[in-house]
């Protein structure tokens, strides 16, 4: 038998099927402007004409960026960063995450305490920057890459799942002799490919769209990320980068159409395998939201 | 095994935290830290007395009392929208494309929406049809604010709803079976079953947001902002980066990271201990 379905929870429903079409037009429009915009003819995106469909579809704008002479170079600039950064980063952090998710880890309350609080107390945009600076690592890949090596976030949702690991597995690899980097190399590592991979998009997410950091550690262009170039292109920030742009493009000014599809390629990895690892999001999320 | 993430620690975190201590001395660049002279709590006096000492301190906690006020509730809502779909694919989609753009970077949020509020962008466009004024968005004070709460409701509303989300699947569903038989409508039962099933997430979430009153995601200031508004959107962080960083006055700088840093500290241990005195979890 069909429930029926009265005239108010017919109205609540159609509430909630409004609320939720809305939500995703306000998140997927802004994306579809943009690429049709990119898209289509300079002209016609000046006249204010494209709004919901292209006009004039071509791919001169694509073409005139990645024929740039910056833009590919701070692509593959992002690749390098983001790749190698991830590694050090889940590397760092499961090194960290381990021992402190041991009870009998001697020393770990302490350690806990000195780790959680940097957590807590931010020295700083100035501070960093002279830490960078002492050590010689300013205007090098490595200002990009180390700072951010262990997010205290990220390492509590590891030692979370750590301590999750069934102590029978310790005590048997223990028997067989093996000594603490085996037993994390052998028993702990291959039991956490989940929590892995959470913090591999994690990280790569974070290190892909950092801008900050670059711009304050980074003084030659030849070292510049992406989003460092498409700020400087969004702001008008660097004359000689925004005449590279205009020069390649038919237009006296860099058209709207060139800012989109910087932006459009600053972005399409993370669109394109957002659908896939999107889980593995979630799922850290609610790791890091039991206790930690 | 613990020793290069000790390192790490050491170097980077505590090392920074060792960098605070120029603010008590004049410190120069060219001379290094032992060439440099102590000047006690000077620049935190000039802190004090400084002309923008207010206007940065009343703008971070503004802004973030209109994030309260206005963001705040709209992941709770979105939860609890997305809670009463019934279709499960239909939900799994929508929920996948609301966390989306949490992951887009910064300078793509704010490439956005400088490009569409510029004077001849889509925005301007549209009143222009309707026959409306145009207005200079990034270049009037009364508008940022409203233009930051918009990009960060949507970049981060679908994702601050994942954790209300898990706490409504939480919710028993025998007590929406029993409202029903009572005769409860679907409103009554969001009203009287699942939003007291979430309060207290709710109100965790709530202390740890007041707990950062003095931090603001600057980052996305830094993009948005132009001379012509400061008077609403210089916040401390921002004040630093300009004032400290860029026009190197290093020392400054640093007294107004430490101002910021501790007091932010109180807050947030004081925001801890009330959510661990409602009996429910807690950061540590």
């Amino acid at each position: 038998m069909k429930k029926k379905v009265s005239a108010g929870n017919r109205a609540f429903n159609a509430a909630v099927m409004a609320i939720v079409i809305l939500m995703i037009i306000a998140v997927l429009y802004p994306l579809y402007y943009m690429l049709i915009v990119s898209i289509s003819d300079g002209n016609a995106v000046l006249r204010g004409e494209i709004v919901l469909w292209p006009k004039g579809v071509n791919l001169n704008a694509y073409i005139a960026v990645l024929t740039n002479q910056y833009v590919p170079r701070s692509y593959l600039n992002t690749l390098l960063y983001t790749v190698s950064g991830t590694l050090i980063a889940v590397a760092m952090t499961a090194l960290c995450a381990y021992p402190l998710s041991r009870k009998d880890f001697y020393g770990g309350k302490i350690l806990t305490g000195i780790v959680l609080f940097t957590m807590f107390f931010d020295a700083g945009i100035i501070s960093n920057y002279m830490v960078i600076r002492s050590i010689g690592i300013k205007n090098t890949a490595w200002a990009i890459i180390l700072p951010g090596a262990i997010n205290v976030w990220y390492m509590i949702i590891m030692r979370t799942f750590f301590s999750g690991i069934p102590e029978e597995l310790f005590e048997s690899a223990r028997l067989d002799g093996a000594n603490d980097l085996v037993v994390f190399w052998k028993v702990v590592l291959p039991v956490s490919k989940a929590v892995l991979a959470t913090m591999v998009l994690f990280y790569a997410v974070g290190l892909w769209n950092q801008w900050l950091q670059p711009l304050i550690y980074l003084d030659s262009r030849d070292l510049y990320p992406m989003q460092l170039i498409l700020r400087n292109i969004v702001l008008g920030a660097d004359a000689a980068l925004s005449k590279s742009m205009s020069a390649n493009s038919d237009m006296a000014t860099m058209g709207l159409n060139i800012k989109y599809a910087v932006i459009f390629i600053t972005m399409l990895p993370i669109l394109v395998v957002y659908p896939f690892v999107q889980k593995y999001f979630v799922k850290g999320v609610m790791v890091g939201s039991v206790k930690g | 095994m613990f020793a290069l993430p000790l390192l790490y620690f050491i170097v980077f975190k505590y090392g920074a935290i060792a960098w605070l201590s120029i603010a008590f001395y004049d410190y120069n660049a060219f001379a290094g830290f032992s060439g440099s002279k102590f000047v006690g709590l000077k620049y935190f006096k000039q802190f004090i007395s400084d002309p923008w000492f207010w206007r940065i301190l009343k703008n971070t906690i503004v802004l973030n009392l209109w994030m309260l006020v206005l963001y705040f509730p709209t992941p709770i809502i979105l939860a609890l929208v997305l809670n009463e779909l019934k279709n499960k694919w239909f939900k799994k989609a929508a929920q996948t494309i609301s966390y989306m753009p949490y992951f887009l970077s910064t300078v793509v949020v704010c490439g956005f929406i400088t490009t569409i509020l510029q004077n001849d962008g889509l925005v301007n466009q549209m009143l222009t049809a309707l026959g409306l004024e145009k207005i200079q968005f990034l270049m009037e004070p009364g508008w940022f604010r409203p233009i930051y709460v918009i990009s960060e409701i949507w970049q981060q509303c679908g994702w601050g709803s994942i954790i209300y989300l898990s706490a409504l699947a939480g919710v028993d569903s025998q007590l929406y079976e029993a409202a029903a038989i009572d005769g409860a409508s679907k409103w009554k039962q969001l009203i009287h079953v699942s939003l007291p099933g979430i309060a207290p997430v709710i109100s965790i979430q709530f202390l740890l947001t007041v707990g950062k009153l003095l931090t603001v995601g600057y980052e996305k200031i830094l993009l948005l902002y132009t001379g012509a508004t400061y008077e609403t959107a210089d916040v401390i962080s921002t004040y630093v980066y300009r004032r400290g960083l860029m026009e190197a006055n290093y020392s400054y700088g640093s007294a107004v990271s430490i101002f910021q840093a501790v007091f932010a500290l109180i807050l947030v241990v004081w925001a801890n201990k009330m959510a661990q005195k409602m009996g429910q979890t807690s950061l540590w």
